[in-house]
């Protein structure tokens, strides 16, 4: 399209205006979140963003009086863990379904792929009634088991590996270099862009989880940050500026991560958008 | 030497080990309750040194399911606390045992207990025994009473004058939103307890026939007991439902002049700064007073083993004995189960304890097949009213259709 | 041993593991989801097989049709507009070369937040005076204030806002990526024919971004039939309500398993879930084969 740099027409001027407006309504409902994080409980009920005498009080009491730091780092290691599975056996299965050629290669690919088509809610009765019967309900074994590996992850790196030139794996072969070392070392370096929008999908979607965690884990000391927060409301009579403030606790480490890392994980997310 | 002495030591590790018991303890996590448990675990195992308590907490939500799988699993609580109202269906699974009768004799439990712990029986056998029940209780706001111009030490005393002061405590904004509400209402809350067990009595009914098999209040005093409620909101506007998502937190934050809520949330309003209220008996109609309570009982499950029968028997006991309920009660702020501990002079004249277990005297405990089913049955009756405009009767016809259907299928089972 | 037999030894070492995890954690469950659906079981007794009586039973139940047009209204409202508003922000935003960095991390950023999280803050909004800020803010304008969660007729869309929020970052991500797609050839031509902006954007670019259009309706549509979070934490105790007006099936999916122990009732339920997004997918198919 034609981009003049210099044109400022009246036109130009009002499309942006309305899409400032736009981008302000959606960052609204977060600017109010963190704000009233920072008020006392009679202050949060006017209009005003920023009060003179700010307080860390809400965040003082919530992490004193509640689990939220062992609900954030449970958070944290389950969606840290769980990408790491499915980043090296996604890719494992997604390369070995690309580059291999064996008996049954078809029906294997065939079969993870259906598994697409199964929503997460129809397979939470059967999850649970597994992890009571092995006695994994109410361990961190239970939260992470079901989501160590992905049909959408293997569907993606079988993608991307179906890209990635033969000839530099037949060099190593020829070289003597074993298979897997082929995979970790010629193979995966050369789809570090799919693997990291596998990882952005798989870690927020960890990280956001709200169903399966709300029904296999039962003890504070294991929720994660969307149960304890869902719970807490309960548990703690629902003072607006505490809900607020465990909202903002658990919407920050994502902020800020995207904040630091904004271009890559866009481009992540087109990519594991358009690819998967 | 060196041989003899390992082989002692092993001896001894064994039989420490093999003496030691350990018992697992469930309840569902609510502060309080936890710290006052803790409390009474901590006495226990002194009390019995080879005894040990593990105590576990899940949230309310979740609890019930909880218990019923890991039970059934064969894992889980040795000791369990439960909801009275899910006696009937954890019998039917088979999670509890039946107290023994040398231990626990009937015969002092309805001496010694409030009588309504007699729906712990089931088929002459007690199942579970509470250490504390609650009751409701009116709650009013001694400061907006003031600025209204009524006097802060005399809360209303019947439903009429509920209604009357109500009104004039009712404040409005400029565009006529209401901006502070005379009373809450929270038909999820309490206030189908209260509509249940305390109005349709009060205007002259009983809301269930004798064994709770049939629904009693599709009649007249079920109507007008409906439509006194109804019309705090409708008609006399006195009120917004859910007013700041939740009764309490509106008479928490000083919004509402008055809130029906039971016992429990006495910490919670004492933990407000700034909060002037005081508590009283709920208010009266036709000259009949009635109250609703409802209480967490204790009961030993079904996996326990021969080896650990005893130790449970004995933490039950402990939990339910008359010190335990005095810390129960200071410490939560539920009421003793005992009429011993409840009637002791120094509670029974407590301004804020007073009002409740006087209310415990003539209170009574519905025989819920399914709380929370039942419980939305008086939530969309009231909901077709006010949000549908369907006629009072109309809607009440339908609840009381609802919720028999939900009494006829437990009875099936 | 052959080369390759040795190849597809060492396939099969690769993919053993992670096909034994896919027959028991994906394949097992499924097969089983559908056999739970046809008994009576309460978790804790026996299983009954009763045939298709809990079918028959949903059938006969006028909450679970409430429960079904909910769902079909949170897609049927969601996606449209989703889409629309998606779009037209993609558009313009690729137009714009100033603070266009900034633009769009604000509107990318709610879909990076938790559900559960703004659940709560949008209820808190939500709320009436003096609590909820959207009437707070109606108010001081002289404007007479919304119910929002207690109506049943505005509970269902002041749901469903949150989960459009949420999205709208990633559908516009990818639109504009798509818009990127489009060979700039086309435009020229089309520009030296003398075309309007309005004619170029029905003739190519809304032709050229089919398949990504199509991508976007699949996979909001599946968002919105599982929407569950957002209800859970919105309405008063998860209930759905008020009058089972914003109650989605999957909320009374997690209702019938895990409050009422019903599981043959759950799973039945699950299977027209599955239903539901097979018919959606097939579409799909079948509209990119043309």
């Amino acid at each position: 399209m034609n981009k003049n740099k210099a044109s400022l027409n009246p036109k130009k001027i009002i499309i942006w205006t309305f899409l400032f407006i736009g981008a302000v309504i959606m960052m609204t409902p977060i600017i109010f979140m963190f704000s009233a994080s920072f008020k006392y409980n009679d202050q949060i009920y006017d209009l005003t963003l920023f009060t003179s005498d700010f307080t860390l009080d809400n965040y003082i009491y919530l992490l004193e009086n509640t689990d939220f730091i062992v609900w954030l780092s449970n958070s944290l290691f389950i969606s840290l863990f769980t990408t790491f599975c499915v980043l090296f056996f996604d890719s494992l299965v997604g390369y070995t379904l690309a580059k291999f050629q064996f008996n049954g290669q078809k029906i294997v690919f065939i079969a993870i792929l259906s598994t697409l088509m199964i929503p997460t809610e129809m397979l939470v009765i059967p999850w649970y009634i597994i992890a009571r019967d092995f006695g994994l309900l109410d361990t961190y074994l239970g939260l992470i088991l079901p989501g160590i590996m992905t049909g959408f992850g293997v569907f993606l790196m079988k993608q991307f590996f179906e890209g990635v030139p033969d000839d530099y794996l037949e060099a190593a072969r020829i070289d003597g270099v074993g298979e897997f070392t082929i995979f970790i070392r010629i193979a995966l370096p050369l789809v570090t862009p799919a693997l990291s929008a596998l990882a952005i999908f798989t870690f927020l979607g960890n990280w956001t989880a709200f169903l399966w965690p709300l029904i296999v884990s039962s003890s504070a000391e294991l929720f994660t940050v969307p149960v304890g927060l869902a719970s807490f409301s309960g548990e703690f009579q629902s003072d607006w500026e505490l809900i607020m403030t465990g909202a903002a606790l658990a919407t920050l480490p994502t902020l800020l991560v995207f904040l630091i890392l904004q271009r890559y994980i866009i481009r992540g997310v087109v990519l594991g958008g358009l690819k998967g | 030497m060196l041989k003899s002495i390992i082989t002692i030591a092993i001896t001894v590790l064994l039989s420490c080990s093999s003496r030691a018991v350990e018992i697992d303890y469930w309840q569902y996590s609510y502060k309080s309750r936890i710290d006052a448990m803790d409390k009474l675990i901590n006495a226990f195992e002194i009390k019995y040194p080879d005894i040990t308590v593990k105590h576990t907490n899940f949230p309310y939500a979740q609890y019930r399911t909880k218990v019923a799988a890991a039970v059934s699993a064969g894992e889980g609580p040795d000791v369990v606390q439960l909801y009275y109202g899910w006696l009937s269906d954890y019998r039917r699974a088979k999670i509890l045992k039946p107290l023994s009768n040398e231990l626990f004799p009937r015969s002092d439990i309805e001496a010694e207990y409030f009588p309504l712990v007699r729906l712990m029986k089931q088929d002459g056998d007690y199942y579970a025994l509470p250490t504390a029940v609650r009751s409701l209780g009116l709650f009013w706001n001694k400061k907006l009473f003031k600025d209204a111009g009524l006097d802060p030490e005399t809360p209303p005393e019947t439903l009429d004058e509920l209604l009357k002061m109500a009104k004039k405590l009712v404040k409005r904004d400029k565009a006529g939103n209401i901006i502070q509400v005379g009373l809450t209402m929270g038909p999820i809350n309490q206030d189908h307890n209260w509509w249940r067990e305390v109005l349709v009595r009060q205007f002259g009914g009983t809301p269930y026939d004798k064994n709770t098999s049939k629904v009693n209040y599709f009649n007249d005093a079920g109507i007008k007991a409906f439509e006194y409620y109804v019309r705090l909101l409708t008609e006399h506007r006195v009120s917004v439902v859910d007013f700041m998502d939740k009764g309490e937190i509106a008479f928490k934050a000083g919004r509402a002049a008055m809130h029906i809520d039971g016992s429990f949330v006495l910490s919670t309003f004492d933990r407000a700064r700034r909060l002037d209220y005081g508590v009283t008996e709920l208010p009266v109609h036709n000259g009949v007073k009635a109250n609703f309570s409802s209480y967490w009982v204790n009961g030993i499950t079904s996996k326990v083993n021969k080896k650990k029968q005893a130790a449970a028997e004995k933490f039950l006991k402990f939990i339910t004995s008359e010190p335990a309920q005095q810390l129960w009660l200071d410490e939560v702020g539920e009421l003793p189960s005992r009429r011993a501990v409840a009637l002791r002079e120094k509670n029974l004249k407590h301004p804020k304890y007073g009002p409740f277990i006087r209310g415990l005297e003539y209170a009574v405990t519905t025989d819920f097949k399914s709380e929370s089913a039942q419980r939305k049955t008086f939530v969309d009756m009231f909901d077709r009213v006010v949000l549908t405009n369907m006629g009072i009767i109309d809607s009440l016809r339908i609840g009381a259709m609802e919720d028999q259907i939900i009494i006829s299928e437990a009875q099936k089972r | 041993m052959t080369v390759s037999q040795k190849r597809s030894l060492c396939a099969w070492s690769f993919i053993g593991v992670p096909l034994i995890y896919f027959i028991l954690i994906r394949f097992y469950p499924s097969l089983d989801a559908f056999s739970i659906a046809f008994t009576d079981w309460d978790i804790v007794g026996e299983k009954k097989y009763i045939g298709f009586d809990n079918f028959i039973v949903l059938w006969d139940d006028p909450i679970f049709w409430i429960v079904l047009s909910n769902t079909f209204e949170y897609l049927l409202l969601g996606v449209p507009i989703s889409l629309l508003l998606s779009f037209v922000i993609a558009y313009f935003l690729d137009q714009v070369r100033f603070g266009h960095g900034f633009l769009r991390a604000c509107y990318f950023i709610p879909f990076l937040t938790t559900a559960v999280a703004m659940a709560w803050v949008w209820r808190w909004f939500y709320q009436p005076v003096p609590v909820g800020i959207i009437n707070l803010g109606l108010g001081k304008i002289g404007i007479l204030q919304f119910d929002f969660l207690r109506s049943t007729t505005e509970a269902l869309p002041a749901v469903l806002a949150p989960a459009i929020w949420a999205g709208l970052g990633f559908q516009i991500v990818i639109f504009i990526a798509g818009l990127r797609a489009v060979p700039i050839t086309y435009y020229e031509a089309a520009k030296i024919d003398g075309a309007t902006s309005w004619h170029i954007l029905r003739v190519i670019t809304l032709p050229q971004l089919r398949s990504t259009i199509v991508f976007l309706v699949v996979i909001s549509s599946i968002g919105f039939l599982r929407i569950f979070d957002q209800v859970y934490n919105m309405t008063q105790e998860g209930e759905g309500g008020p009058l089972n007006a914003t109650r989605p099936l999957v909320l009374n999916i997690y209702k019938a398993a895990f409050e009422n122990f019903d599981m043959g009732m759950a799973a039945a339920q699950t299977v027209v879930l599955f239903t539901l997004l097979l018919i959606i997918t097939i579409i799909q198919l079948r509209i990119l084969r043309k």
